[in-house]
């Protein structure tokens, strides 16, 4: 390759920014002054090219400490990690958090998304600009979910500089989130994970047990509590010993898809190509999903030793934690635990003794829901644009780095733990018979405790629902996310398993159940649901990219109207939202038309 | 005499297109097996030279046993495979997706999309007057050739053919996500300030016409432009020794422009700059 850097100069604190992850360019070759040794000696090749996968921590740290990414800045990174510029800038143009274009140091990014909007976000938003006033030097910025959705509504403030600050702002008020945004290390901390766990300390928590109970911050606290019993377990039985316990408990992918995670991890171990790679998915993104965060910020030990076990069954030496951008806390919980296990030798060269090495390097996502599609994610990881890939073929052959890699959010693998401690047979016994062990469910909107809960498959939305203290005057419940479908208040007696709703015409999704009473207006729920979806498409098939477009053109429409009025449009949006369903590259475009649909034919939402 | 290079033999596979038994070699394409016994199916972001980027979606056919369609450019054929090219499934989406196309970009110079939509029956104009749109100027910022967004059907070709699949420029790029995503150069420069080397093969694989020689661009925009006028005569172009084949495309008795047949095996279609562009001395009869 040829490449061409252009003649625009990085400032001396965007270098600065750069060269504090990348270390100081040492010729010419990557961003150095000319030297006379750089005269005999070419530099590149493969392996110049190979540091591709820093792009985004390069864009992070640019990001992080000016607030935006100028020409000079990208340039400079491309040239330090031998990337096309265009590439690049593809790159960065693709995620909502960077910006490059000059912009205040602060951005205050307030959520609009379903259960905030149904908090009041919209008076939060101009009640915030109207607060700042002009030339405040902060951006207030509309943004998707949060992942908050127990404390809504919700800011969150980021300001650029060495380093960058954060202060998140939840439930918020106009006051709160200016103070946030103006002073952020002056802002009030956040409440303990535990809050957002209502059942906290109730003895017949497995997923949930420790969060409040131990100390985030202590490995010897995790240890005390039961930790690592689990990975001495799975050096016991080895590899294999571990997927045949994963494959025997029944344990299925809590993503939304419901993959066997045994299969998976079996196929990925079988592959004869090397390195493997095991990532765990923690971009939950999904409006009203916040429970891979709660056991991240309130649990983070649990996930550092369930990625070992896991990398350990499927013969990785290194995983990957894909941490969605928009978690400060759950960012620096999980680089505390890794750096605190590592210390200890529960991570590196020789993980407890044993001889298996393992390490986890954290990349943060950047503001794309889209980066939570498997392949999307590698793609985000390898540093280009986050496109999902074509199938086939699948990540156990082909995925990160093109090696063979199993890839899991933070819910599956910390089931792993109980499966491990109590055994499989003892562990399928929870549940029902094709929805083996306990589940995590977020429940938020018109409930009195909103929160994060644990029940064993098989108990009914309305059971849930009663738990979170439902409010009167129900009139819709979004099972699953923006993804999924809403069901009516008559219908609370759905089992929330995989087959049970799946029965019922819906889907458990990735647990999430936002209630709506009668105040919500449904038309205006369904177009942020469509916003969202235009939003995050990542416009690379034709039926998501303009689909999304045409779908959210159609609500605009028929806002206000109904029946007779609203008829064609609706026959419009069923015949369009089926080409979407049936020809579009991944799950964002083929599921974004199903929330909408449901209300159409449950709910009755424009009759 | 073009060669065609035979390669090892290959394993047939068994399996029906539309009912109808077929036997293709393994690794071959839906889209291949299809072409090979005379079924053609609509492809816009299918290039004879480049990977299949299959986002367009034009050409999918339903697969006994998939969720969902599947794009008949890039999956390869599996032995025993039930494909139907031409379902009231497969038919309702390709319809929708030329619907939402022509809806959002202007179609008027992609070849055979005129006969598609008519086809099947589409009516890109039932998303109303108010359907957003591209609504792009032609960018004409060098007198080689125009970018005309308005026409891109973001069908990543061009990309690939400047980045590692041939050309390895790598001056273009898709930035920007969703319905804003646009093909662009870095820092979205004019294309004089970009590391473009204006060897034009994204112009060669462009499907829609978004992008054309200024010559083509210059002759449209006066009405002058008359393809069925032109001749075209392939040739080896004289500038060096590759011995790369060239054909010009004659209207009036000028070269109008330059295209390379992509079966040709040292180039596939592609040119550098001369010989794509450096054609006005043949016509300086001064």
């Amino acid at each position: 390759m040829d490449l061409r850097f252009g003649d625009s100069k990085p400032t001396d604190e965007e270098r600065a920014a750069i060269d504090t992850l990348l270390g100081p360019p040492e010729s010419s070759w990557e961003g150095a002054d000319r030297s006379d040794a750089d005269l005999r000696w070419a530099r590149g090749g493969r392996e110049a090219r190979e540091r591709r996968d820093l792009l985004l921590p390069g864009l992070h740290a640019v990001n992080d400490r000016i607030g935006w990414i100028s020409e000079g800045a990208l340039d400079y990174l491309c040239r330090r990690l031998t990337v096309p510029p265009a590439e690049a800038y593809g790159v960065a143009t693709f995620y909502a958090m960077f910006s490059v274009k000059p912009r205040p140091a602060t951005v205050l990014h307030v959520c609009t998304d379903l259960a905030c909007a149904a908090a009041g976000a919209s008076e939060l938003c101009a009640g915030v600009e109207a607060g700042l006033g002009l030339g405040s030097g902060v951006s207030v910025e509309r943004s998707p979910c949060l992942g908050l959705c127990e404390r809504a509504p919700a800011a969150l403030a980021i300001k650029a500089g060495d380093p960058v600050r954060t202060a998140v702002s939840a439930p918020a008020t106009v006051e709160r989130a200016v103070l946030a945004a103006s002073s952020p290390d002056s802002a009030p901390e956040e409440p303990p994970a535990a809050l957002a766990v209502p059942q906290a300390g109730d003895p017949s928590l497995m997923l949930l047990s420790r969060v409040g109970v131990v100390d985030p911050a202590s490995l010897d606290d995790y240890r005390a509590q039961g930790g690592y019993t689990a990975l001495r377990q799975a050096f016991a039985i080895g590899p294999a010993g571990v997927i045949r316990e994963v494959t025997d408990a029944g344990l299925v992918g809590r993503g939304g898809a419901a993959f066997p995670t045994g299969r998976k991890w079996q196929a990925t171990a079988s592959q004869p190509d090397r390195p493997h790679y095991l990532v765990c998915n923690a971009d939950e993104s999904e409006p009203g999903t916040f429970k891979d965060r709660v056991v991240m910020e309130g649990d983070p030990y649990s996930l550092v030793e369930s990625m070992t076990i896991a990398g350990y069954a499927v013969g990785a030496h290194k995983g990957y934690l894909y941490l969605r951008g928009e978690y400060p806390r759950a960012l620096e919980r999980m680089e505390h635990a890794i750096g605190q296990a590592r210390a200890r030798g529960l991570l590196g060269d020789d993980v407890l003794g044993q001889g298996y090495a393992f390490d986890i390097e954290i990349r943060r996502g950047a503001g794309a829901y889209i980066c939570g599609e498997e392949t999307a994610l590698f793609n985000s990881i390898e540093g280009y644009r986050g496109e999902p890939r074509s199938k086939p073929p699948f990540p156990v052959e082909k995925g990160l780095f093109g090696k063979p890699t199993a890839e899991n959010n933070v819910e599956t693998l910390v089931n792993v733990l109980p499966i491990l401690t109590m055994g499989a047979q003892a562990y399928a016994a929870i549940g029902t018979g094709r929805s083996t062990g306990p589940k995590l469910f977020c429940v938020s909107g018109s409930v009195d405790r909103p929160g994060i809960y644990e029940l064993p498959f098989g108990a009914t939305l309305g059971e849930l629902l009663d738990l979170a203290g439902v409010r009167k005057r129900l009139r819709a419940v979004l099972l699953g996310g923006a993804a999924g479908g809403f069901v009516r208040p008559d219908e609370l007696d759905i089992p929330l398993t995989f087959e049970g709703t799946r029965e019922a015409g819906t889907t458990l999704g990735s647990g999430v159940v936002l209630a709506f009473d009668d105040t919500v207006p449904l038309p205006r729920l369904l177009l942020r649901i469509a916003e969202f979806f235009r939003d995050e498409s990542c416009g690379q098939c034709v039926p998501c990219r303009v689909g999304t477009v045409r779908q959210e053109e159609a609500l605009h429409r028929i806002v206000d109207r109904t029946g007779a009025d609203a008829a064609s449009d609706i026959a419009l949006l069923r015949e369009v939202g089926r080409a979407m369903k049936d020809a579009s590259i991944c799950g964002l475009g083929q599921t974004a038309w199903n929330a909408v649909e449901s209300a159409i034919d449950r709910l009755g939402a424009y009759e | 005499m073009t060669l065609i290079p035979l390669g090892i033999p290959r394993r047939l596979l068994e399996f029906t297109i539309d009912g109808e038994p077929v036997r293709a070699p393994e690794g071959s394409t839906i889209l291949d097996a299809c072409r090979s016994v005379g079924k053609d199916v609509p492809t816009l972001c299918q290039g004879d030279t480049l990977a299949p980027k299959n986002a367009c979606r034009v050409c999918v056919v339903e697969v006994e046993g998939s969720r969902t369609l599947v794009p008949a450019c890039s999956r390869k054929a599996e032995a025993d495979m039930q494909v139907l090219t031409d379902s009231e499934r497969a038919r309702h989406s390709r319809k929708i997706v030329l619907e939402l196309l022509a809806s959002s970009v202007d179609l008027s110079t992609t070849p055979e999309v005129a006969g598609w939509l008519k086809e099947y029956e589409a009516k890109p104009d039932r998303f109303g007057p108010d359907a957003a749109r591209l609504n792009e100027e032609p960018k004409v910022d060098n007198d080689l050739y125009v970018r005309d967004y308005d026409k891109c059907i973001l069908c990543y070709k061009c990309v690939d053919a400047c980045g590692d699949q041939w050309q390895n420029t790598f001056a273009i790029s898709v930035v920007g996500r969703g319905f804003d995503a646009r093909i662009a150069v870095e820092h979205d420069a004019p294309l004089t300030d970009s590391a473009c080397v204006y060897c034009g093969n994204c112009i060669e694989v462009c499907p829609t016409g978004a992008l054309s020689f200024k010559s083509e661009f210059d002759m449209r925009a006066a009405g002058t432009w008359d393809e069925p006028a032109q001749t075209e005569t392939t040739t080896v172009c004289a500038y060096c020794g590759v011995g790369c084949n060239l054909t010009l495309h004659v209207q009036d008795n000028e070269i109008v422009k330059v295209t390379s047949p992509h079966d040709n095996p040292v180039t596939h279609g592609n040119l550098c700059i001369k010989g794509r562009f450096g054609y006005q001395h043949v016509q300086n009869r001064d």
